[in-house]
């Protein structure tokens, strides 16, 4: 297995991102939300504010490192969620066949016929905004993927022969799923999962930014941006700075995936030098 | 081909009909309804007396069951309910907002592909170079971007800064109102369609048959233009189908930041004053045409390539 420099470079920035989000209480010098100054509002950037400060007279540094946090919660739950969707589905649907794949099948192109942002928006209407609204929204969201591919994995390892042996010795159905199918196809859902996770990042920053997720005073990077059409000709730094926190860390999970993928599959390597 | 047709428009059928009744269960468990929402602005308490009748106005007083035979008689009938704030009849409100949406995402497209196309052309037959890496750089960086952020820096630029653009709204549906809102649209499909382009032909180029045009001793440039640009047109139109079916979906965020008075802007603002009807009405209208275009693609996909029906 031979990981290239684009997997590295994905592989750098998440772990900016999550040394971000981790160490926000120590590192951020002041408080994302109780800092509040009307009297430092807007200042551009300087050697107290490193990003400036937004209408507030808050410190976006700060901000954007606590955003870290929000970020990689969304990221990393809502993709926990979808993969076990994804997972349980699409692997009893491959091992049982007959009415239960029909079923799986007709729910997944269901969900895929829904543009995955238009569905989120539709379940954050229902359950309000909201951190905890969020995690369920965007992550019932993308698991079609990943069900079609734990799917087609399992319809193709049924028939090696470790399987059918085990089959053979007696082991119960839900056994061999997980002890003998399961672990042979986690490297393809592992690159679904962290690409997921740059999709989940934008579909947060975007839901926040049109006022239905991450509420203010919270420090979302999305929510850092809803104001910012008003702020822009004046701060230009509130709508710059969370919009590139945005940017790299989607890019890195999008790197990481990409390398992952890859490496798993020497075919694409060639294809992509 | 009339019998693969004919098969292909009958399978969306279904799926239409899960979506509504999704759609509709999704909405039906909403806690608090519309008439208590409207006084949760703190400034008038509820009265119990205008809430009940609110709900006996807009039927939601009635029991489930019956409210799903109503939503389902007037689906049927191409009548997607009344708004609840203005009360004007959904379709109506959707139909009004419609050419917007349209002229956005048609213009979108049309950015994506006469940039997108040639770029990952360009690029394949050349692996390696530098414009290979630029594209892909600008490729996966285009698809990591937020769309929103991206317009919100091309609204700073050209809007107000240089005063090239009006920064925001409709006008009177000039051009010039909107090149911002369709280039920041167009970016998402652009990078996919270099990507997808690029690999395509990179596919094409290392097939057996174009070793053989090249051995019988055919031009590079006829190569090029007989096998391989026919070839990878069938990854380009699924790519462009998928893309311009989930642009409406997209353009949810940007007709927002750019007041474009599109059925996105009408969805989000519907969702903020909890208008259920005219919530469903469009999120069905959403998946309709995705489900209108994949389907047209997959019937130009099996008229290019006779491979396909076979299947």
């Amino acid at each position: 297995m031979r990981l290239g420099f684009n997997f590295w470079l994905g592989a750098a920035l998440t772990a900016l991102v999550i040394f971000a989000g981790l160490l926000a209480p120590w590192i951020a010098p002041f408080d994302p939300v109780l800092d509040a100054d009307l009297m430092n509002s807007e200042l551009p950037p300087d050697a107290t504010f490193w990003f400036g400060t937004d209408a507030q007279g808050r410190d976006v540094y700060s901000r954007i490192l606590y955003g870290a946090q929000i970020s990689l919660t969304v990221g990393i739950v809502s993709q926990v969620i979808n993969s076990l969707i994804g997972i349980t589905l699409g692997m009893t649907a491959g091992y049982w066949g007959g009415w239960w794949d029909d079923l799986v099948n007709g729910l997944t192109n269901v969900m895929l016929a829904i543009p995955s942002l238009i569905f989120a928006l539709a379940v954050m209407a229902v359950l309000g905004p909201g951190l905890p609204s969020l995690l369920i929204a965007l992550g019932l969201t993308n698991w079609s993927w990943t069900c079609r591919i734990a799917r087609s994995s399992t319809l193709s390892l049924k028939s090696q022969g470790y399987v059918q042996a085990a089959q053979t010795l007696g082991y119960g159905d839900l056994r061999i799923m997980f002890s003998q199918i399961l672990p042979n196809m986690m490297g393809p859902i592992l690159v679904m999962a962290t690409l997921g996770m740059g999709s989940a990042v934008l579909s947060e920053a975007a839901l926040s930014f049109l006022g239905l997720g991450i509420q203010p005073p919270f420090p979302s990077w999305g929510s850092m941006l809803t104001d910012a059409r008003q702020l822009i000709q004046l701060a230009p730094w509130v709508a710059i700075f969370p919009g590139l926190a945005i940017f790299l860390s989607v890019l890195g999970f999008n790197l990481l995936g990409d390398g992952l993928r890859d490496s798993l599959d020497p075919h694409m390597r060639t294809r992509n030098p | 081909m009339l019998r693969f047709t004919l098969r292909r428009i009958l399978q969306v059928i279904p799926t239409v009909v899960v979506v509504a009744l999704l759609i509709f269960v999704i909405f039906s468990v909403v806690p608090g309804t519309f008439a208590a929402s409207l006084f949760a602005d703190g400034k008038h308490a509820a009265d119990p007396q205008m809430m009940a009748r609110l709900n006996e106005e807009f039927g939601l007083s009635k029991p489930l069951a019956e409210r799903f035979w109503t939503y389902v008689t007037d689906l049927a009938q191409f009548d997607l309910g009344t708004s609840f704030r203005t009360r004007q009849p959904v379709i109506d409100l959707i139909g009004d907002r419609m050419g917007a949406s349209l002229q956005l995402a048609i213009a979108a497209m049309l950015f994506a592909l006469v940039i997108g196309v040639p770029l990952g052309f360009l690029a394949a037959l050349r692996p390696g170079s530098v414009l290979d890496t630029a594209t892909m750089i600008g490729a996966v960086s285009g698809l990591s971007m937020p769309q929103f952020w991206l317009g919100l820096l091309l609204m700073y630029l050209f809007a107000l800064q240089l005063n090239w653009l009006p920064s925001f709204g409709y006008g009177d549906g000039s051009l010039q109102n909107l090149i911002l809102p369709a280039i920041t649209l167009g970016v998402t499909p652009l990078a996919l369609l270099a990507r997808t382009t690029r690999a395509g032909v990179l596919d094409v180029l290392n097939a057996d048959f174009i070793r053989t045009a090249h051995s019988k001793g055919m031009s590079k440039m006829k190569v090029v233009r007989w096998h391989v640009a026919r070839n990878a047109l069938v990854l380009i139109v699924t790519t462009v189908g998928l893309q311009f079916g989930s642009l409406i979906g997209q353009a949810v965020v940007i007709e927002k930041l750019f007041a474009w008075p599109g059925i996105g802007s009408l969805l989000v603002d519907s969702v903020a004053i909890r208008d259920i009807p005219v919530v469903q009405g469009t999120i069905l209208v959403i998946v309709l045409w995705f489900l209108i275009i994949n389907t047209a693609v997959d019937l130009i996909y099996a008229a290019i390539d006779p491979r396909i029906k076979q299947e």
